[in-house]
């Protein structure tokens, strides 16, 4: 059993005890929760046959955002919770709760967000969004400013939800991928993988060799891409666009190389339950070692460029800062978590393979700040190319899918993608159709920190943080 | 240093790609549609809002990478700007989520006439993989009043994401048929 599932008083205790949590989730009748328990991941449950749970959020206020989304979809209630809002839910679906076993019809006009206050004088508020100025996803962001600084942000987002999790029901993990390719696209791969590893594990497979060194390799340059993406789009946000211009160059290239090896530039449904979909066309390996060589080639010139220009590092440094403590209160992961000094890697611990052929070690800083999240986005770029020539090295050759069978199950993975670890899990019933199933991007945990990264800042470092943290907006909308 | 890559830039070819081909076909068929609805024609430059209506984000990294030095989108006299209100252009991605439709119709209130309406990518076309989901219209095809569809588009770039170069295609078809 892949999951502990507990009684109500148990569950009462697991919430006072607050755990480093990764995600919570529901069915119809049942309340989940995933938390990290020393070295491995943990999944409890806890039946909610009146409709009811404890909540986590007095102890744990990550747990907020999650028991709000499981109010909306759902319809169980966290008693105890601290916020008591709609999240996802904005008033305007055709119906009330779509995912619990029976969604009421609702027809009455959307309600007045309420944003937490903030008093005092010469406070003002300062509302944007949902459309951005930018070529970016959109949500609502409520400043409360008192002249140019910020005294508190809230974001309000769910302006992206598609019903991702209610379209993956009832289907094959095979016609399910898309949806989790789909999640948040710039983490196409990651999210499929965590997806296939669960649905693995529930059909109680593994993908063959050639497979997992395959979406190794995908993974990576997946990770490559978009850090080399946030490095040029932060320089441009702090208005020194040459950066930008050159890591658009490479990132250019490598998507390229992508479309000619796997057949689409930013590798989507390439991996699949049970291994990848196509094998690397001829020629495209060539193109991807180029590709990964100007990158290392102009790697120490950018790197000095960002560091040597005094009107960039200004902009950069002690800006935006996340309190170790507050990162570790969050449980926050990925390049937001190692910047604030948290030591944690999926690909480390609980880790999956190859990289446990592959020595990862988490690239940290402690300042917290949007120039060191940007440091360990650089040092990982080094990194991802380093295990990229050992996968390519030992690159095995055979079959790239294994058929899933269908049989009930149940699989849960976790991922590290560009932006953190990607959880997901999922149960498949008697015929191997899913059942049910959660995926959670890294941004659940990362969006509360935005808010408290900005404090005390002026308005416009704002798209700079913003841009720091890149969290997923579609990717928590679901 | 940034000065010794700026000098080699210099004397270095450009990286920038050759203008993708325009069909005369769709050009002719794109021209006879604005004719028919006899809006005004506007000159070889556009000013383009890009609104993602509840899109993965994968349907903008490929618009954000037509503005990359290969791409060099600003070249064909083609740029976003921040306001509706500036644009000539929207440039629709996503399935139209129950969530932001009303903030894309209040957008569309915002832009001022002649505006070219342009869907980038298969969400935004008819829903894509989202279609039939409790929580998207289902694209600017999506019939929102009895018989009417949500926004008509001017363009459609099918593809999920569409390349970057297939986007600048269709806005180019655009600028062609304004001709
Ligand atoms: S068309 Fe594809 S890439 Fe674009 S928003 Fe839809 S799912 Fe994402």
């Amino acid at each position: 059993m892949i999951r502990k599932n507990l009684s109500a008083t148990k569950w009462q205790a697991l919430a006072r005890s607050s755990p480093p949590l990764l995600a919570m989730w529901a069915d119809p009748t049942t309340i989940y929760a995933a938390f990290m328990d020393g070295a491995a991941p943990q999944l409890v449950s806890c039946p909610a046959p009146d409709g009811r749970f404890a909540s986590f959020s007095a102890q744990h206020p990550a747990a907020a955002w999650f028991e709000r989304a499981i109010q909306d979809l759902w319809g169980l209630e966290a008693v105890g919770s601290i916020d008591g809002r709609p999240w996802l839910d904005h008033g305007r679906w055709p119906v009330l709760n779509p995912m619990s076993s029976r969604p009421v019809r609702h027809g009455s006009a959307p309600p007045q967000p309420e944003f937490l206050e903030a008093l005092g004088a010469g406070v003002h508020q300062i509302a944007v969004g949902p459309v951005h100025a930018g070529i970016i996803e959109p949500g609502h962001f409520r400043f409360h400013v008192v002249g140019e600084t910020l005294v508190r942000l809230e974001a309000r987002l769910g302006y992206t939800h598609k019903g991702t999790l209610g379209l993956m029901l009832g289907k094959s993990p095979r016609a399910a991928a898309r949806f989790p390719a789909r999640l948040s696209g710039d983490s196409t791969v990651a999210h499929s993988l965590a997806f296939a590893l669960a649905a693995e594990q529930a059909a109680g497979i593994t993908a063959p060799p050639r497979a997992v060194a395959m979406r190794a390799a995908m993974a990576e340059i997946e990770r490559i891409a978009n850090h080399l993406n946030d490095w040029g789009f932060i320089c441009n946000d702090a208005a020194f666009p040459a950066v930008h211009a050159r890591t658009g160059v490479l990132r250019e290239a490598l998507l390229r190389a992508c479309h000619v090896a796997f057949g689409h530039r930013l590798m989507m449904d390439r991996v699949l339950p049970g291994g990848v979909a196509t094998d690397i066309a001829a020629g495209g390996l060539g193109l991807i070692a180029d590709a990964l060589a100007s990158i290392e080639a102009e790697l120490p010139a950018l790197e000095r460029i960002t560091a040597s220009h005094a009107s960039l590092q200004d902009r950069l440094v002690s800006t935006g800062i996340i309190a170790p403590g507050l990162a570790a209160l969050l449980n926050a992961g990925g390049v937001v978590g190692r910047a604030s000094g948290r030591a944690v890697d999926a690909r480390a611990v609980p880790g999956y393979a190859p990289y446990d052929e592959l020595e990862v070690v988490p690239i940290t800083r402690t300042e917290g700040d949007v120039a060191a999240r940007l440091a360990v986005r650089q040092d990982e770029i080094r990194e991802s190319l380093r295990m990229l020539h050992i996968i390519a090295a030992g690159m095995p050759e055979g079959e790239i899918m294994t058929a899933l069978p269908g049989r009930a199950g149940e699989g849960f993975a976790l991922v590290e993608g560009f932006r953190g670890e990607c959880f997901c899990w999922l149960r498949l019933d008697d015929g191997g159709l899913i059942q049910a199933a959660f995926l959670r991007d890294p941004s659940w945990l990362h969006w509360p920190l935005l808010e408290a990264a900005v404090q005390g800042n002026i308005v416009a470092d704002f798209p700079l943080i913003n841009k720091s943290i890149n969290g997923s907006y579609s990717g928590v909308d679901l | 240093m940034l000065w010794p890559s700026l000098a080699k830039n210099l004397i270095s070819r450009p990286l920038t790609d050759p203008a993708p081909a325009t069909r005369p076909e769709e050009v002719a068929a794109l021209a006879a549609m604005l004719e028919a609805s006899a809006r005004r024609r506007l000159g070889r430059s556009l000013a383009i809002r890009q609104v993602d209506a509840g899109s993965c984000n994968g349907c903008e990294l490929e618009i954000n990478a037509t503005q990359n030095v290969v791409h060099d989108l600003e070249r064909f006299g083609l740029r976003f700007v921040a306001s509706p209100r500036h644009a000539d252009v929207l440039l629709v991605t996503g399935p139209v989520t129950r969530n932001m439709r009303e903030a894309l119709e209040r957008t569309r209130a915002a832009t001022p006439e002649p505006c070219f309406i342009v869907a980038v990518g298969d969400c935004a076309i008819d829903g894509g993989v989202f279609k039939g989901s409790y929580a998207v219209e289902g694209g600017l095809a999506a019939e929102t009043r009895p018989g009417e569809a949500m926004m008509r588009p001017d363009i459609r770039i099918p593809g999920c994401p569409p390349t970057p170069t297939q986007i600048i295609q269709g806005l180019l078809t655009l600028l062609a048929a304004q001709e």
